[in-house]
């Protein structure tokens, strides 16, 4: 393969700065290696990482953590408010949280889980998919698809809604709230804030269903394209509980390969340095984290919806498992890659975060006024992980006897994800490029790769109508062949 | 209003205000629940006139209303668009000469920089931000010390002096060099005679100095601001102490 590291010319390849102001907007860039024969060899896509969040919050109070990392992203703070404190929880000192406190923190989680698969698509994904990849790109977006169809978009706005309102009454906001604090939640919640979102969970759960059947419909009208497209096998990996179900807000890692035999299982995520490798390559500011025992070569590995529903043995709601075994059967018996499947798997996940909010909603303890855990002795360092819409998600704090945190790690899910959406490009490009050109029908359709995975640059992406990009087309001299871009 | 009579009266922006001798404007004001906005004023400590956020127009003469004595018949202006507009310019000023980041700020929804500045409709910070380097020191036990969101209103410096009687806080430098320093042979807060019981650590109107490990134990939606404006809250302004008990998570039980 041709590799950018041990390139014999490394000095006629061109060198690519890509502006802070460009990454912070979110646009992507993607660098497509011939080989000798034009046929694409490596892909690269470029993502910001986390503008620096590890380093400026070192210095800082780890009471402090939970609330700033959320800053990290307006679609899924509550997902980094979360996995930082759990990691706090331990650092400060507690152990076991009061019955309430863990469940209004998954209540606060599966709303997360809500509004962000909600977001990703109805507003940015569905309108490739019901409008078509090649469709006009000024009608291809959530105004588009309220005028084809007004009423799925109608109930992605509503689902959404709902998923924050539930965020709102545990955290007191909709975005960027407080909720859960180190040793429990501030925040009780009152029969009236349970019973408005009693009123509206089962109609979340009849609309989640309708929009899996929908997808399951596209799928089987050309299942030699939506099952195909981007195959990308793969090890997968996510949080399971002792027997093996998926668990959203805490458990122990599991990872299987591309066949679904495991690799490692109920590994404590404390240790996640034991079975994870992280590298750094010269051209990404992302970090490629991968399998320590198959190595950087052969352990990278996907996570988020699609991988983690089949890396784990089941969901624990009846409707949503019911529905994954619907999903399974695409592949007769063996794991399924499409990259396509992973807007399949996504929205059985919302209907699962649905079902387990209705569970709740039961459950007498959410109204408990018994918030913080007591206090023991405290931890010098302390990880915290979670299964955020985007996949895993690792918190890895050091906090000094003066309450200063001196240390901390994150590989978030776009990043673990990082090497996956490479070979799903990869795949694209290979099926799509013709000859030494690039087309707005490959752009379009590894722009649908990308989106699939639902990274964190689509944030600034569709809302607005295209997902700004760079597509630059480098031959096996690193010669520029053809580049192509499109602003936002 | 009858009973208010010329001899112990004045105005504020054509409304008759009693006051007691004594008292300053600002006193007088709130006591009469007419609103001046302010931030180093606090009715426990004695005046110190450094923020300028209270200037009024006395007898059309600038002055500050928190040291201006009330006296009979004085004519003042408070409520108007030119002062507004000085304050919020000085608000401003304050923002971009600290380092105040209110998104991960736990002293948000109960800072009163940060409630003036939204009462005001301080949309912009205006002036470039001078990002100073201030240091930050954790070294005491129970309270932490962020000179990044300092405002130099000294009461913690008055709070310390007149209420604990340890002087642990002085301002020192000139100028732009001004700040805070902590009495103490090796100048940390670690090494001072400052305890938690204090009502120097609890003084702060904005999160420079807090009381370690609370962070957002109260709720959006009960801290001080959520509410109302700062400008309707002239009663909690007017009658205000600083806390005596160290505010812990234990209040979240």
């Amino acid at each position: 393969m041709f590799e950018l590291e041990t390139a014999a010319h490394p000095e006629t390849l061109r060198r690519v700065a890509i502006d802070p102001v460009t990454r912070v907007e979110g646009h992507g860039k993607v660098t497509l290696l011939l080989d000798q024969d034009n046929k694409i060899h490596q892909v690269r896509l470029h993502i910001v990482e986390f503008r620096g969040f590890e380093v400026f919050i070192e210095g800082r109070p780890y009471w402090e953590v939970p609330v700033t990392v959320q800053r990290l992203c307006g679609i899924c703070p509550v997902s980094h408010q979360l996995a930082a404190v759990k990691a706090m929880d331990l650092i400060a000192g507690y152990g076991q949280l009061t019955a309430t406190a863990e469940k209004l923190r998954r209540l606060l989680h599966y709303g997360q889980i809500v509004q962000s698969h909600a977001v990703h698509f109805y507003h940015l994904a569905s309108p490739d998919l019901l409008l078509g990849f090649d469709s006009d790109l000024t009608r291809r977006n959530i105004v588009g698809v309220a005028l084809d169809f007004p009423e799925i978009a109608k109930q992605g706005v509503l689902l959404r809604k709902f998923g924050q309102e539930v965020i709102r009454h545990v955290a007191g906001k909709r975005v960027h709230g407080t909720g859960a604090i180190p040793g429990g939640v501030n925040k009780a919640l009152s029969v009236a804030e349970r019973d408005e979102m009693a009123r509206d969970i089962d109609q979340m759960i009849v609309w989640t269903q309708g929009a899996i059947d929908m997808v399951r419909r596209l799928h089987e009208t050309n299942p030699g394209f939506y099952n195909v497209f981007g195959d990308t096998p793969a090890s997968m990996m996510g949080l399971v509980r002792a027997d093996g179900a998926l668990d959203f807000y805490h458990g122990a890692l599991r990872a299987v390969d591309a066949a679904g035999r495991t690799i490692f299982d109920q590994v404590d995520y404390a240790d996640y340095q034991q079975v994870l490798q992280e590298e750094i390559k010269p051209w990404s500011y992302m970090k490629f984290p991968h399998i320590r025992s198959l190595g950087a070569d052969d352990g990278w590995y996907k996570v988020g919806p699609l991988a983690r529903v089949q890396a784990a043995s089941y969901l624990a709601t009846p409707l949503a498992e019911a529905e994954r075994l619907k999903m399974l059967a695409l592949g007769n018996g063996k794991p399924v890659h499409g990259t396509l499947v992973y807007h399949w798997a996504r929205l059985i996940e919302i209907l699962h975060a649905a079902e387990m909010i209705r569970d709740l909603l039961h459950d007498n303890d959410i109204l408990g006024h018994d918030l913080m855990a007591d206090r023991g002795t405290r931890r010098p360092e302390a990880v915290g992980v979670i299964e955020a819409p985007r996949g895993t998600l690792f918190h890895h704090y050091r906090v000094n006897e003066d309450d200063q945190v001196t240390y901390c790690n994150l590989i978030v899910s776009t990043t673990n994800n990082n090497q996956a959406m490479n070979e799903s490009i990869r795949t694209v490009a290979r099926q799509y490029l013709d000859g030494r050109e690039l087309t707005e029908g490959l752009l379009n359709h590894i722009e649908c790769a990308i989106r699939a995975y639902d990274p964190c640059l689509s944030c600034a992406t569709h809302a607005l109508g295209k997902m700004p990009m760079t597509v630059e087309l480098v031959d096996a001299d690193g010669a520029l062949v053809d580049r192509m871009s499109r602003g936002g | 209003m009858s009973d208010i009579s010329s001899a112990n009266s004045f105005s504020i922006d054509g409304q008759r205000i009693a006051f007691t001798p004594g008292q300053t404007i600002l006193e007088a004001a709130l006591a009469a629940g007419v609103y001046i906005p302010h931030l180093c004023h606090h009715p426990e400590l004695t005046p110190h006139g450094s923020c300028k956020l209270c200037t009024v127009v006395v007898n059309g003469r600038n002055g500050s209303a928190c040291t201006q004595k009330a006296m009979p018949g004085i004519e003042v202006e408070n409520n108007s668009p030119a002062l507004n507009d000085r304050r919020r310019v000085l608000l401003q000023m304050l923002f971009v000469e600290g380092n105040h980041f209110c998104p991960g700020c736990e002293k948000s929804g109960n800072c009163q920089l940060q409630a003036l500045a939204y009462d005001l409709e301080m949309l912009t910070p205006h002036f470039r931000h001078a990002f100073p380097a201030r240091p930050v020191d954790t070294t005491h036990p129970d309270v932490w010390l962020d000179l990044n969101r300092c405002v130099m209103c000294e009461l913690c410096v008055r709070a310390s002096r007149d209420l604990d009687g340890k002087s642990v806080f002085m301002l020192a430098g000139r100028g732009a060099e001004s700040r805070i320093v902590v009495n103490s042979p090796s100048g940390l807060l670690g090494d001072s005679e400052l305890s938690i019981d204090d009502r120097a650590a609890h003084v702060c109107p904005v999160g420079a100095i807090l009381p370690k490990r609370v962070g957002y134990a109260v709720p959006i939606g009960q801290r001080q601001f959520d509410a109302a404006p700062i400008s309707r809250q002239v009663d909690y302004l007017a009658r205000r102490h600083i806390p005596i008990v160290p505010v812990t998570e234990e209040l979240v039980k």
